[in-house]
């Protein structure tokens, strides 16, 4: 039998295929203006026998092709368990949300944390920081790592972040240090999450911003503790949902 | 709605264009929520209208009541007394707003950051749509919260306003000041209508309202069977009803749906299967025109078999001691049970706790949702308590701090829907 995931996410498209408990083909494309179109896209390039979808455009899946749903909490739970069987802590720090996940030594969602409503302190906050210095979204972790002091940044809402790096700037204050207060702020709130639901066992860094080494970093030395960082992040949620067959 | 009211709307100064097209938003919201469900008890079909005629006939009513010499005293929390008010045959009417529609508003003037319960009443008062506004000759606040009581303040510049002083602890002392606000607000209610309160009347009075308490008690007990006859959203429905409608008529028509419930649990229908995941909300008051968290539980697959919160048990619980012929007997039986309201401006609130704590055993829940207006701060923090006794029963629980805006239905939706995945 073939399960397949598909995580519809808000930023990124992400479907994973297993075949007796192995990752056969995963693929993860953006999301655009039309999840619908996009979907079929990458559903048309795969066989599979079941299929089970997840996040923010589940509802859409299920309405559309008729799709199981899970939500990604319980996805990113199944999925990092999958990966890392000893896990018993998943930070998830997706499109427009971050998620800390308590998961059992079964793989089962304990407790968790999300943010609630807006996407302060996620990959979009990122996304529109890097624009705002200049950086590809890529180039943004690796220029925030070169600096030698942060910036500090006091506003969590993406659009006073904004105004206060173009103030930070026109301070004249060095952009990679503007890079790395914006990444210690995401940090700083990351962390208070964890502390409302711990911090247990081996602790898993997914989703798109654990492919941000400054990220990484900062995140490992903050909470004292190795992460362990799937080799492709952004795909746990999809893994998940197939194993939610 | 074609609306045969549009003359009295117009009479009595609201702006009625702005007021259709609140009307419109209400009703879009209920139809996607409330009349969107499937299998509802047609005794629903009254509590319905109750909310369909809360801005028309209620209102109607109200004004002929006036022009006999009865008047409206508006109120905004549970804590006010009714029984002092029926007993000079003025009416009660609570005037929070539950709409997201007037919040706007409020903030032309008011501070962003404060409850959208309070800014949803102001707004709909600022903007001229709320048809009670008008029509109240008092208004009765209490200072169970920081902005209400600076609210007041200021409303009071313009309308015959009293406060209640509800204290913050339950000491004797408190008890005592407790009860002489309950007289002083007897001796208001007696001055603004020019007779006095008998005991008679106020006999009468405590009567009706226990009447409809006990009805209310009664659909509680009916939400105990497993599958519930009705949706938490339909009890939330005849509970916000509870907080506009004639009592004598709504008792009446709620005694009707809880032989109806009956004759269900018989017969083996409700909206759910057997074994639906059970979750009991705690918190804050959801109004008239706020479906929002209800709708999005049910519609996740769980149901709300009990609302500890002020539109549910702190509403119906405990009842006026009956039958007393004198006054002061009467003052004290009515400032006893207001006291035992577990509102969460008290420090300690220990009650509230143990009730919640006991709650869930009674009700059999599998999971609770705090449910939190936003900027609620007591609500808010007191959740700590709970969960912490929650803990020890091994109850699980989900915070959600949220106000009537949709902007974060997406992120409810996900935090519900996995929340109730934990339960399976």
């Amino acid at each position: 039998m073939i399960h397949a995931g598909i995580d519809i996410g808000s930023r990124t498209i992400k479907l994973a295929v297993l075949e007796q408990g192995k990752i056969i083909a995963h693929q993860i494309i953006d999301t655009g203006i039309d999840p619908l179109a996009n979907s079929k896209k990458i559903l048309s390039q795969y066989k599979f026998d079941k299929i089970v979808a997840t996040g923010y455009g589940r509802y859409l899946a299920q309405k559309q092709f008729g799709f199981p749903i899970v939500t990604e909490i319980k996805a990113y739970a199944k999925g990092a368990h999958f990966l890392f069987p000893g896990c018993r802590t998943v930070i998830d720090i997706g499109g427009q949300d971050s998620k800390i996940i308590r998961v059992s030594s079964h793989g089962k969602v304990e407790d968790f944390e999300m943010n609630d409503r807006c996407a302060a302190g996620t990959g979009r906050f990122l996304e529109v920081m890097a624009t705002t210095l200049g950086f590809t979204i890529d180039q943004f972790g690796e220029q925030a790592c070169d600096a030698k002091k942060p910036a500090t940044i006091n506003s969590m809402c993406t659009v006073f972040a904004e105004s206060e790096v173009i103030s930070l700037l026109s301070h004249g204050e060095n952009v990679h240090d503007i890079a790395l207060g914006l990444h210690q702020s995401i940090i700083n709130r990351i962390v208070g999450m964890i502390g409302r639901v711990g911090l247990e066992g081996e602790v898993i860094f997914a989703g798109g911003v654990a492919k941000n080494r400054c990220m990484r970093e900062l995140l490992a030395k903050k909470l004292h503790k190795k992460l362990l960082i799937p080799e492709e992040p952004q795909i746990v949620g999809a893994i998940g949902a197939a194993l939610s067959v | 709605m074609e609306n045969k009211y549009e003359k009295m709307w117009q009479d009595i100064g609201l702006d009625v264009p702005l007021h259709k097209e609140l009307l419109e938003s209400i009703n879009k919201s209920f139809n996607a929520t409330v009349g969107a469900q499937q299998n509802r008890p047609l005794g629903m079909k009254y509590f319905d209208q109750v909310l369909h005629e809360s801005h028309g006939g209620r209102v109607a009513e109200l004004i002929e009541n006036k022009a006999r010499g009865n008047k409206t005293v508006g109120t905004f929390c549970i804590y006010v007394p009714d029984e002092i008010v029926m007993a000079v045959d003025f009416i009660p009417m609570p005037l929070c707003g539950g709409t997201n529609f007037s919040v706007p508003y409020a903030e032309k003037t008011f501070p962003r950051d404060i409850c959208p319960l309070v800014k949803s009443t102001l707004g709909l008062a600022f903007s001229k749509t709320c048809p009670y506004a008008p029509i109240k000759s008092m208004a009765v606040g209490e200072t169970t919260c920081d902005a209400k009581k600076k609210t007041w303040e200021i409303l009071a510049k313009k309308v015959n306003f009293h406060v209640m002083e509800v204290p913050q602890k339950k000491n004797d002392l408190d008890k005592k000041i407790w009860r002489e606000e309950v007289e002083e607000f007897k001796n208001k209610i007696e001055a603004l209508a020019e007779r006095k309160v008998t005991p008679e009347k106020l006999r009468q009075n405590i009567k009706i309202m226990n009447d409809k308490r006990r009805a209310l008690q009664k659909l509680g007990e009916l939400r105990k069977h497993d599958p519930p006859p009705i949706s938490g959203l339909d009890a939330l429905v005849v509970m916000q009803g509870a907080l506009n409608d004639e009592p004598v008529r709504f008792t009446q028509n709620l005694n009707k749906l809880n032989q109806e419930l009956e004759e269900r649990i018989t017969q083996g229908i409700s909206p759910f299967a057997k074994g639906v995941k059970r979750i009991m909300i705690s918190g804050t008051p959801s109004v008239m025109g706020n479906w929002k968290v209800h709708s999005l539980i049910e519609k996740s697959g769980a149901t709300i078999v009990v609302d500890e919160s002020c539109t549910g048990t702190r509403y119906y619980e405990n009842l006026v001691t009956e039958n007393d012929n004198n006054i002061d007997k009467q003052l004290d039986a009515l400032a006893e049970r207001y006291m035992k309201i577990n509102c969460s401006c008290f420090t300690p609130n220990d009650d509230r706790i143990t009730d919640a704590v006991n709650k869930v055993e009674q009700f059999k829940v599998n999971g609770v949702v705090h449910y939190i207006l936003q900027y609620c701060h007591t609500y808010n923090v007191e959740t700590l308590k709970l969960d912490a006794e929650f803990k020890k029963k091994n109850i699980p629980s989900l915070k959600i701090v949220t106000d009537y805006s949709e902007e974060d239905i997406g992120q409810l939706r996900t935090r519900i829907d996995a929340f109730l995945e934990r339960l399976e």
